[in-house]
């Protein structure tokens, strides 16, 4: 490289998305980063909240219909119209596929990867708006989860950071 | 490729400083590389890391996942405080394994 730029230090990483590819990139994110030795701040926010939701955090699923690029049985298969997509199972039996696919990486199921991250050092958080809009409490959450956040406080903790929105 | 020398040997290395050649890896030059590393002394604990890596990376081809080393050598939290701030990448250096190639 020509120039050596800056290293990044810190990333605050937002989940915005409640499905299955809404959540794992910014866990492989978060990951990564503490990987890198890089200071993590996961931040939870609309129907990402449900990845750190007790109840629902391990059934997390991939929507099958509204997604122009979903194909089957794999990657380089058939595309899968939205009609076919609303066939009941069918979002069941995509996300059993790409789990199986992710086992094989070493990429652990939401709540196991959310301890493994929170393990590695990054902060997890949940924003407050959404909180008060879908009435959750603390012992809603995983135990991982250190505090509910305001948007102000969030930005207060991002300072120095890089904002990853997910 | 580069090279450098620690304790009186030539070692290949690349770029970014891990060792090319497994056979000029010993424990001094492990050592000398993991105070480089910001690590002053190599415990029990971390030579415990680094056997488990070498013998996984022979055994696989391949570094071992966070979430193995959890499961199989040492729990997560640990394996960051033995290797602050980047365990893997550090303790491969160490080890005179090459860099991962894994995004997990």
């Amino acid at each position: 490289m020509a120039e050596n730029p800056e290293k990044i230090k810190k990333v605050s990483i937002i989940v915005s998305k409640g499905s299955l590819d809404g959540i794992y990139p910014g866990l492989i994110m978060a990951n990564g980063a503490r990987m890198e030795g890089i200071d993590v701040n996961l931040f939870f926010t609309f129907f990402g909240l449900y990845g750190i939701l007790k109840k629902y955090n391990n059934s997390i699923k991939i929507a099958t219909v509204g997604n122009p690029a979903m194909r089957v049985p794999d990657a380089k298969g058939l595309p899968l119209p939205t009609l076919v997509g609303l066939i009941p199972g069918m979002s069941a039996f995509a996300t059993w596929m790409m789990k199986k696919e992710m086992e094989k990486l070493d990429i652990p199921p939401i709540p196991e990867m959310l301890e493994m991250v929170h393990d590695a050092g990054a902060r997890i958080f949940a924003c407050k708006a959404t909180v008060d809009m879908f009435h959750l409490t603390m012992a809603d959450f995983i135990p991982q989860v250190e505090k509910v956040l305001t948007v102000g406080e969030f930005y207060e903790l991002s300072a120095g950071a890089q904002i990853i929105f997910t | 490729m580069a090279t450098k020398t620690i304790a009186g040997v030539t070692l290949d290395i690349t770029e970014e400083g891990y060792l090319t050649n497994p056979a000029q890896w010993n424990k001094t030059i492990a050592a000398e590389l993991a105070k480089e590393e910001g690590i002053p002394e190599l415990t029990p604990a971390h030579w415990k890391v680094i056997e488990f890596l070498q013998q996984d990376y022979r055994e696989k081809g391949a570094l071992p996942t966070i979430r193995r080393i959890n499961v199989a050598c040492v729990p997560t939290k640990e394996f960051y405080v033995l290797f602050p701030g980047g365990p893997l990448k550090k303790a491969a250096k160490i080890a005179g394994l090459p860099k991962p190639a894994s995004c997990v």
